[in-house]
């Protein structure tokens, strides 16, 4: 079982901002969190017929860049994400596995053409983190609409749930451990 | 269903193979990949999906040729296309060749998931829709058809036999042989069975209002005809329509009739428009229907028309070996029905049914099984509690020689003529003397008075 969460941040938003956040996703999965500046190589993944980067090709760049490590690794980027037979991602992590990546990208109010609301954003982000966070440790997606564990396909979705895991997921990740 | 959905998806790029699967799997459903036809069949013959996602170019087989070969193995499959440039053709052949939808690499996440949660809920109706059919079938079944004799066992061969076709069925036999439990299984045997089976006994109606009863009529049509009325052949759309007594219909609802067989439409009695109506036609008689052609009383076309294919129930008196079966049948049905606690025959109950000739077959076999457990007393029916009909030494049977036979029967008529010589004679169609010399040479004796 991981004992901690690395949230390496690649995203164009400060370490500062990110320590809270950090902290309640430690609480959710009961681990200590560590947030550190780090870059993956963007260039490698990016296609340009859609103008965006590859998910899969930043996880596994991840995944070779730990090789061994049993700590959960959680890498943040600014830029917009797609996995081959889907438009866009908001994140993409390893089932029951050890990374997870998450974009910022489509998480703004700017991006849809709204007024900037930073807390909103810190917020999204913190979801997103706690649901790839649970792939990793190997929760499924939710039905219940508030739990963090359900998926989302919008930005809206992800505002509806909340960034703690429902009764059952959290009884799923006792169960895990 | 189970109760994890599973997918699987068929493509030759293992990227697409590897993203479907990937986000399948984080939703929970059991997922599996195969990279061409042969894989996927291979898959589909080792267990059930509930989703199939199918790329529709591959080399070899394609999706369209593939999705064929899987509607063979699972004809519910629920199939999914997958294709980098929709084209409307493809997607429109897709969609005719049976496909639940098809989506455009890359697809939407939002569309996928609603797709595919739409996909597993169609799979879990129809997987239902499937189970309440097998019930319904279970319900439709016809117990009440009992019989082990071989001329039973060969009536419910030809009952298989014609179900499954849409042939027209003609089925005759006395009164009283179950003809219309016979249409009623032909009916639940056939792929009609989800519709009706109307039944018409067009010997019960008088001319004018049989027409009225097959065809419906007009409001206004005739005098007290207020309301539009459906008659019975549009009742029977997609069904059965069962013409019981075929024989005693008129002579113009037959032209009417055979017209509306030939033509599966029709007009309402009053009405002018056509009604274009599907049903399979089961008649049945008791009558002799071929004299009734050469006495012009029934038409001849409709007669061919309706005498495709036929079948004929044995009356019960020449199948004796069904009779206690039956009878058995019938007093566990009443038991439970009257909640009496009479479960068997004595012996000598059983003997005098199956001595009995029962003229009225098996409906007066059920009558007095039904009169007996009324009036009999548990654990058995006994002789005393059967009709007084059956008791009656004169009407049953005698087994053995034939002499025997005609000793019982010329005894039982002089009973019922008190005697009379002359009037006995008339009824047995022989001469006063021959009679005399039969009562002498059977010893037969006239009860004395008092």
């Amino acid at each position: 079982m991981a004992s901690a969460i690395h949230i390496l941040n690649g995203s164009p938003i400060g370490n500062g901002p990110l320590q809270e956040l950090s902290r309640n996703v430690g609480k959710v999965f009961g681990v200590r969190t560590y947030v550190t500046s780090a870059r993956l190589n963007l260039d490698l993944a990016y296609d340009p017929s859609r103008r965006q980067f590859n998910s899969t090709a930043l996880l596994v760049q991840l995944l070779n860049s730990f090789p061994g490590s049993e700590e959960k690794k959680i890498a943040l980027v600014g830029v917009d994400l797609y996995i081959p037979v889907l438009t866009f991602v908001f994140g993409e992590a390893q089932l029951d596995g050890m990374a997870a990546i998450v974009s910022t990208h489509r998480l703004s109010n700017e991006y849809y053409g709204l007024q900037r609301n930073d807390g909103l954003m810190f917020q999204r982000l913190e979801k997103e983190i706690v649901h790839e966070a649970g792939h990793t440790f190997g929760l499924y997606h939710c039905r219940h609409f508030e739990c963090a564990m359900r998926s989302s396909t919008y930005v809206e979705e992800i505002d509806l749930k909340r960034s703690s895991l429902c009764e059952a997921c959290s009884a799923r990740l006792d169960e895990i451990r | 269903m189970n109760s994890v959905p599973s997918i699987l998806v068929v493509d030759d790029e293992q990227i697409v193979r590897d993203s479907f699967s990937k986000w399948f799997r984080e939703d929970g459903l059991k997922v599996s990949a195969a990279a061409n036809a042969a894989e996927a069949l291979q898959q589909l013959q080792a267990q059930k999906w509930d989703i199939i996602l199918l790329d529709i170019k591959m080399p070899g087989m394609d999706g369209m040729e593939l999705q064929g070969r899987i509607k063979e193995i699972d004809p519910n499959a629920t199939i999914i296309f997958i294709t980098a440039h929709a084209t409307v053709d493809t997607a429109v052949k897709a969609l005719k060749e049976g496909a639940f939808d098809y989506v455009t690499k890359p697809v939407d996440p939002d569309y996928l998931s609603h797709l595919v949660t739409n996909a597993i809920k169609q799979r879990t109706l129809t997987t239902e829709n499937l189970k309440l059919k097998e019930r319904i079938s279970e319900f439709c079944r016809v117990d009440d058809i009992i019989g082990e004799s071989p001329q039973m066992q060969k009536v419910f061969e030809l009952i298989q036999t014609v179900a499954k076709t849409d042939t027209t069925v003609m089925i005759r036999g006395e009164s009283g042989t179950g003809k219309e439990l016979i249409a009623r299984a032909i009916h639940s045997n056939s792929n009609r069975r989800y519709f009706p089976i109307v039944a018409v006994n067009c010997g019960a109606l008088p001319e004018g209002i049989l027409e009225s009863e097959l065809f419906g009529h007009e409001r206004g049509a005739f005098t007290g005809a207020q309301y539009r009325r459906k008659g019975k052949l549009e009742l029977a759309d997609g069904g059965t329509l069962f013409l019981d007594e075929v024989g005693n219909i008129d002579m113009k609802t037959q032209m009417d009739l055979l017209r509306a067989i030939e033509t599966k439409q029709f007009t309402r009695v009053g009405g002018n428009d056509n009604i274009k109506v599907d049903f399979r036609v089961i008649c049945a008689t008791n009558t002799d229907l071929e004299k009734a052609v050469s006495d012009g009383t029934f038409r001849e076309d409709l007669y061919y028309r309706v005498n495709v294919f036929t079948i004929f129930i044995p009356p019960i008196r020449e199948r004796k070996g069904d009779i206690p079966v039956l009878a058995n049948y019938f007093v566990h049905k009443y038991a439970r029905a009257i909640g009496k606690p009479i479960t068997s025959l004595l012996p000598e109950a059983m003997d005098t049914l199956v001595r009995y000739n029962w003229p009225g077959n098996v409906r007066e076999l059920e009558n007095a099984i039904e009169r007996a457990m009324v009036v009999g007393k548990p654990p058995a029916i006994r002789p005393e509690d059967l009709p007084y009909q059956l008791t009656e030494k004169n009407h049953i049977l005698p087994t053995g020689s034939l002499a025997a036979v005609e000793k019982a029967h010329i005894a039982s008529i002089l009973e019922q003529n008190k005697w009379n010589i002359s009037r006995s004679a008339e009824i047995l169609q022989i001469d006063r003397v021959t009679l005399y010399n039969k009562i002498e040479k059977y010893g037969l004796r006239k009860p004395s008075a008092g």
